[in-house]
C-alpha cells in the first residue's frame, strides 16, 4: 500500500513546495509567458519599434513548408537518435553485466563519452567525416564510396544521428546496468535451472523488468534529441544541406539568434511547448500503462 | 627586505601615474570578428592609436564570426550595454540602416566631433555600400574584398595546359576543367562563398539586377530578381560541373580555400583576401586572375565588395563620440589603410592608400594583387553594381544556399531552386519591410 502522510496546518508543506514553485515560475511560467506574449509580436531586431500582428507569425510559419518539413526531420531525428543508442546501449550493459574480470575498466570506458559536451562530440565527429582533412570521409573514398555531407542530406543526417546517440549510448548504458544488477539473481538462475535460454530469459524476465527504466529511458532520450542536440547539429550542419537537419529547436535558435526574427521564433517556442507537452501526456497515458513497477 | 620597499614605493608611483593618466583618458569599446593573422594586424591598428595619443583609449574584443558579432551588438543593444563600435559586415547592411536611432550615421559623428573627414577619398564602389541614395555615408569602411579567380599553375600543367591560358570566360574555365578532368585532376573546380560570387557578384559584374529597386538601394519593397536566364545559365552550368566530378562543392563559407592552399583544387573562386593564407601556405605556384564572365552579356561591369564597417552606435557620451570620431578618422588614414590592404588582400578602400601601394612597387613584386581593385573600378558604377540593400539578408542567404545545394547534389534543376529562392526570400523582405516600416 502507498504510505500517505497529512501535516496538520498549511504553512508548513506550503513553506516545503515554496522552492519548487519558485523555481518552477522562474525558470518555466515566466519564460513561457514571455514566449507566448512575444509571439503575438513582430519586432525589430534592435528592439527600437514593434508592432502587434495577432496570430501572423503562427500563419507565416504554418505556411512555410520547410518549417513543416521540420516536423519530419525531428521525428526522424529523434526516433533514430533514442532508438540507436537506446539499443546499443542495453546491448552493451548486457555484455557489461556478464563480465567476470575488470568490469569496473569497461564500465568506466563506456561511460566516458557521456562527460563530453554534444558541441564537443560534433567537433569530433566532424574531423572524422570532414571532407578535406576526415580520415573516415578519406577511408571511405578509398573503399570508392563519395563522402559529402555538406551536400548530401541523408548523410548528412547519419552524421548528426551518430554524433548525438554516441555520448547518449553512455548514457544509457548506465541505468541498463544499473538496471540489470538491480535484478535478483535468483530469478534467473530458476529460470536456467528449469531450461529456459538465455534469449528466453532475456525476453520474459530481464525486459520485463527493466521497463520502469526502459520507459524513463524513453522520454529522457526523446527530450534530449528535442532539445539537446541542439550544440552538435549546430557545429556539424548548422541545419543544411537544404534544411535536412534543421530540426524544430534548431529552426527556433536559427531564427531567433541568426536572423534576428524574435517574433517567429518565439511562435516556435510555443508550437514546440505544446507539442512536447502533448508528448508527455501520450507518453504516460498510453506507455505508462504498459509498464510493470 | 630593501628590495621589497623598492617595488611597493615603484608600483604605489605607477599606480599614482597610471590612476591620473588612466582618469584623464576617455575609454571607448570596439567589438570585431577577427582572430588568426588579421586579429593581429587589428590589434596593432589600435595599439598604435593607442600610443599616438593621450586623450583616448581604444578597447576591442572579438565576439565571434560576423554573424555572431552583429548578433552579440545586437543583443546588447537591446540591453543597454553596447560598444561604442561594432563591426557589420555587408550583409547586415541593411538590418542596420534600417534601424534609425539605433547609430550615430558617420557623416554626424564627424561632423559633431568636428573631425575633418573627406567621404569622397574612399573608392565610391566600396563607400557607396554604406552611403544613403542621397549621398550621406552611415558607416565607415574597414575590410573589403571582392572575388578573384585562384589558380593552381602546377595543377594546370599537370591537366596539360597552359598555366598563362586566357580565362576570361566561364566557357574558356569550362573547356579548362574538361581537360582538367580528363588527365584525372580530382577537383579541377571549386568555389568560396557561393552565392555571393556566383549570383550576387554575378549579377553585378553581368549588370542585371539581383534585386529590383535598384538591388534594394531605392527602398524597402525590393523584390528578388535573380532568376533570370543568365544566372539561370549559370547556376545551371555549376550543377552540371558539378553532377560530371569537375566542381566539387565543399560548404558555404570559404571551406574550400582549404583544398585550394592543400593543392587539391586547380581554380577556385574566392575574395582577394584569401591571399594572406595562400601565400603562406601554398607549396605551388599560384596565380590570381578576374573573376571569369559570359560573353554576350554587359560583362565585365564592375564586382562587388564582401566585408564589414564599423559602425557607431547611439546612446553613447559626446566625450566617448568624439573619441570613437577620433579613432575611425585615424582608421581612414594613407598609412594605415595602404598597410592594411597590402597585409590582407583586402582592397584599399581609400584612392590615397592604392596609390601609395601602387608608387611603392608592392604590385609589381606581388603580380595580381592589383587585380581585385581594378576589377571593382573598371567602369562606372550603374544600378545594378552599387551592392546589395536587402533586409534579413543573412537568412536570405541561407535560402539560396540551401536552393543551390539542390541543383549542385543533383535533386532540382536552376530554373526550380532560384525560383524558389527568389520567391521564399521575397517572403522574408516583406516581412522585414513590415518590421521596418
Amino acid at each position: 500500500m502507498e504510505k500517505r502522510v497529512f501535516f496538520k496546518g498549511w504553512w508548513l508543506p506550503a513553506l516545503l513546495v515554496a522552492p519548487q514553485l519558485l523555481i518552477s515560475f522562474v525558470f518555466f511560467f515566466y519564460p513561457s509567458g514571455q514566449a507566448i506574449w512575444n509571439s503575438l509580436f513582430l519586432p525589430d531586431p534592435f528592439g527600437l519599434k514593434t508592432e502587434f500582428v495577432g496570430l501572423d507569425n503562427f500563419r507565416f510559419l504554418l505556411s512555410d513548408p520547410y518549417y513543416l518539413a521540420s516536423f519530419k526531420t525531428t521525428v526522424i531525428f529523434s526516433t533514430a537518435v533514442s532508438v540507436s543508442s537506446m539499443a546499443l546501449g542495453l546491448y552493451l550493459a548486457a555484455l557489461a553485466d556478464r563480465l567476470i574480470k575488470g568490469a569496473g575498466v569497461y564500465q568506466t570506458l563506456l561511460i566516458w563519452p557521456y562527460a563530453i559536451a554534444p558541441a564537443i562530440a560534433g567537433v569530433l565527429w566532424l574531423f572524422m567525416f570532414n571532407g578535406n582533412i576526415g580520415l573516415a570521409s578519406y577511408y571511405l573514398k578509398a573503399l570508392g564510396y563519395e563522402w559529402n555531407h555538406t551536400l548530401k542530406g541523408d548523410q548528412a543526417m547519419f552524421l548528426v544521428i551518430l554524433a548525438s546517440s554516441w555520448g547518449r549510448i553512455s548514457y544509457n548504458f548506465l541505468f541498463f546496468l544499473a538496471g540489470l544488477q538491480a535484478i535478483p539473481k535468483s530469478i534467473i538462475e530458476a529460470a536456467a535451472i528449469d531450461g529456459a535460454s538465455f534469449w528466453k530469459r532475456f525476453g520474459t524476465i530481464v525486459i520485463p523488468l527493466l521497463s520502469p527504466i526502459t520507459f524513463f529511458l524513453l522520454v529522457v532520450n526523446i527530450v534530449y534529441a528535442f532539445f539537446d542536440t541542439f550544440g552538435v547539429i549546430h557545429t556539424i550542419t548548422s541545419g543544411g544541406p537544404e534544411q535536412s537537419t534543421t530540426i524544430l529547436v534548431y529552426k527556433v535558435f536559427s531564427d531567433g539568434f541568426v536572423s534576428q526574427d524574435l517574433g517567429s521564433s518565439a511562435a516556435q517556442s510555443v508550437i514546440l511547448l505544446v507539442l512536447v507537452g502533448i508528448l508527455t501526456v501520450i507518453q504516460f497515458k498510453y506507455i505508462e500503462r504498459k509498464v510493470h513497477y | 627586505m630593501k628590495h621589497l620597499k623598492a617595488i611597493i614605493a615603484s608600483i604605489a608611483l605607477f599606480v599614482m601615474f597610471a590612476g591620473t593618466t588612466v582618469q584623464a583618458k576617455v575609454e571607448i569599446q570596439w567589438w570585431h570578428a577577427f582572430g588568426g593573422r588579421l586579429g593581429e594586424l587589428l590589434d596593432e591598428q589600435v595599439n598604435k592609436f593607442n600610443a599616438s595619443q593621450n586623450k583616448y583609449t581604444v578597447v576591442h574584443t572579438r565576439k565571434g564570426n560576423y554573424s555572431e558579432t552583429l548578433n552579440a551588438g545586437i543583443a546588447a543593444f537591446r540591453a543597454g550595454q553596447h560598444p561604442n563600435i561594432l563591426m557589420v559586415f555587408e550583409v547586415g547592411t541593411a538590418s542596420l540602416m534600417a534601424a534609425k536611432g539605433a547609430y550615430v550615421p558617420m557623416y554626424q559623428l564627424m561632423k559633431d566631433a568636428g573631425q575633418s573627414f573627406n567621404p569622397k577619398g574612399f573608392v565610391s564602389a566600396v563607400s557607396g555600400y554604406y552611403t544613403t541614395t542621397d549621398g550621406k555615408m552611415l558607416s565607415m569602411p574597414y575590410n573589403s574584398s571582392t572575388p578573384v579567380l585562384w589558380v593552381n599553375k602546377d595543377l594546370m600543367k599537370k591537366a596539360g595546359l597552359d598555366p598563362e591560358m586566357d580565362l576570361s570566360t566561364w566557357k574558356r574555365v569550362g573547356n579548362a576543367l574538361d581537360a582538367a578532368k580528363a588527365k584525372g585532376i580530382d577537383m579541377p573546380f571549386c568555389t568560396c562563398w557561393h552565392s555571393w560570387v556566383h549570383l550576387e557578384n554575378f549579377s553585378a559584374y553581368h549588370n542585371i539586377p539581383f534585386a529590383t529597386k535598384a538591388n534594394g538601394f531605392a527602398g524597402l519593397d525590393t523584390e528578388l530578381s535573380f532568376n533570370s536566364p543568365v544566372h539561370i545559365k549559370h547556376i545551371q552550368t555549376l550543377g552540371k560541373w558539378a553532377q560530371e566530378g569537375k566542381f566539387k562543392y565543399m560548404g558555404r563559407r570559404n571551406e574550400a580555400g582549404k583544398n585550394f592552399r592543400a593543392g587539391e583544387c586547380m581554380l577556385m573562386t574566392e575574395s582577394s583576401a584569401g591571399y594572406a593564407g595562400i601565400k603562406k601556405e601554398a607549396k605551388f605556384e599560384f596565380g590570381i586572375r578576374h573573376l571569369p564572365y559570359y560573353g554576350g552579356t554587359e560583362a565585365p561591369q564592375n564586382t562587388i565588395i564582401g566585408g564589414s564597417s564599423l559602425w557607431a552606435l547611439s546612446g553613447k557620451s559626446k566625450e566617448e563620440n568624439k573619441a570613437t570620431a577620433a579613432f575611425l578618422a585615424f582608421l581612414s588614414k594613407t598609412d594605415i589603410q595602404a598597410k592594411w590592404h597590402q597585409d590582407t588582400g583586402y582592397l584599399g578602400v581609400t584612392t590615397a592608400a592604392a596609390k601609395k601601394t601602387k608608387s611603392s612597387g608592392f604590385y609589381k613584386a606581388n603580380p595580381g594583387t592589383d587585380l581585385a581593385g581594378i576589377q571593382m573600378m573598371r567602369n562606372k558604377v550603374t544600378q545594378n553594381s552599387k551592392g546589395l540593400r536587402l533586409g534579413s539578408f543573412d537568412q536570405i542567404r541561407g535560402i539560396i544556399d540551401e536552393e543551390m545545394e539542390g541543383v549542385y547534389n543533383g535533386s532540382k534543376t536552376a530554373q526550380v531552386a532560384l525560383d524558389n529562392a527568389v520567391r521564399r526570400g521575397n517572403v522574408l523582405l516583406r516581412r522585414f519591410e513590415r518590421a521596418n516600416k
